[in-house]
């Protein structure tokens, strides 16, 4: 039994009623989590393609999961939810995204200091070993995380 | 100028007032926690922006198709209920890669929500 003490954040019970907002309008939702990372799933579709030639997808789509996975993967390894905002988020496409796919991305924090949260993460549409970006980021609680 | 599916997604226009300008209109499908705007859609339109510049940029060298490499973006400020607005620069276009900067304001240019460097592949005809 989890005590009121207890610090818990649920990802899964934070979008239990779907995803407002960029993160519903680009179709994404929740797929996994552990105790310092979120994966999240964007299935394809066709208005996010940025190459309408090939059909590949918009890089911009991928930036925003990236985002929000690695987000809430500070409040996970936090253990509870705080307001706070990206600092700034590095991404490097590593291979365009096969048309078609699902593309998964994992969000992981790696060290949460007074007032700023480092996160890392990947997206790959199938193979993990495989992945198609990579990101580095941080992020500020202007009340502070503890 | 045409721009992608994924473009007409975040509700991006050209400026009318000043070429080379793309606009974010204020809508839920671009909002991220409540008030305000989606660091991922504001990317997004910086992307965009930069896209933009480059094919310009490109067009006068005879055209070729781009690849994004990476992007870095800093988020400044948070984005308010009013419309955004982003420009991309060219800084350097090389023969196999082009730096660009993109910038997204809303009511001041000289205060920008968010600024990002990117590069990107060029493969030339």
């Amino acid at each position: 039994m989890t005590s009121i003490n207890a610090p818990h954040f649920d990802p899964e019970r934070f979008f239990r009623h779907g995803m407002g907002g960029h993160g519903g309008r680009l179709g994404l939702h929740y797929a996994a989590h552990g105790a310092d990372w979120v994966e999240l799933a964007l299935p394809y579709a066709p208005e996010l393609i940025g190459e309408p030639d090939s059909g590949v997808l918009a890089s911009g789509p991928i930036l925003s999961m990236m985002d929000m996975a690695t987000s809430l993967s500070v409040w996970l390894k936090l253990g509870t939810f705080r307001p706070h905002a990206t600092l700034d988020l590095r991404i490097d496409y590593l291979r365009p995204a096969t048309p078609g796919r699902t593309v998964i991305g994992h969000g992981e924090c790696y060290r949460i200091t007074r007032s700023i949260a480092f996160v890392r993460g990947q997206a790959h549409d199938g193979d993990p070993d495989d992945p198609l970006a990579h990101v580095a980021g941080t992020f500020m609680a202007p009340e502070g995380y503890s | 100028m045409t721009l992608p599916p994924y473009a007409m997604l975040l509700g991006l226009s050209a400026d009318s007032d000043e070429s080379g300008v793309l606009i974010m209109p204020f809508a839920e499908g671009v909002l991220g926690r409540p008030g305000f705007l989606h660091g991922g859609a504001i990317s997004g339109l910086m992307e965009m922006a930069a896209i933009v510049a480059l094919r310009d940029a490109l067009a006068e060298e005879g055209g070729g198709r781009i690849k994004p490499i990476n992007v870095t973006v800093d988020f400044m400020r948070g984005g308010r209920d009013k419309p955004t607005r982003a420009r991309g620069v060219v800084t350097r276009l090389g023969t196999r890669v082009a730096n660009v900067e993109a910038t997204a304001w809303q009511d001041d240019r000289d205060k920008p929500i968010a600024a990002a460097r990117m590069n990107y592949l060029i493969a030339r005809p």
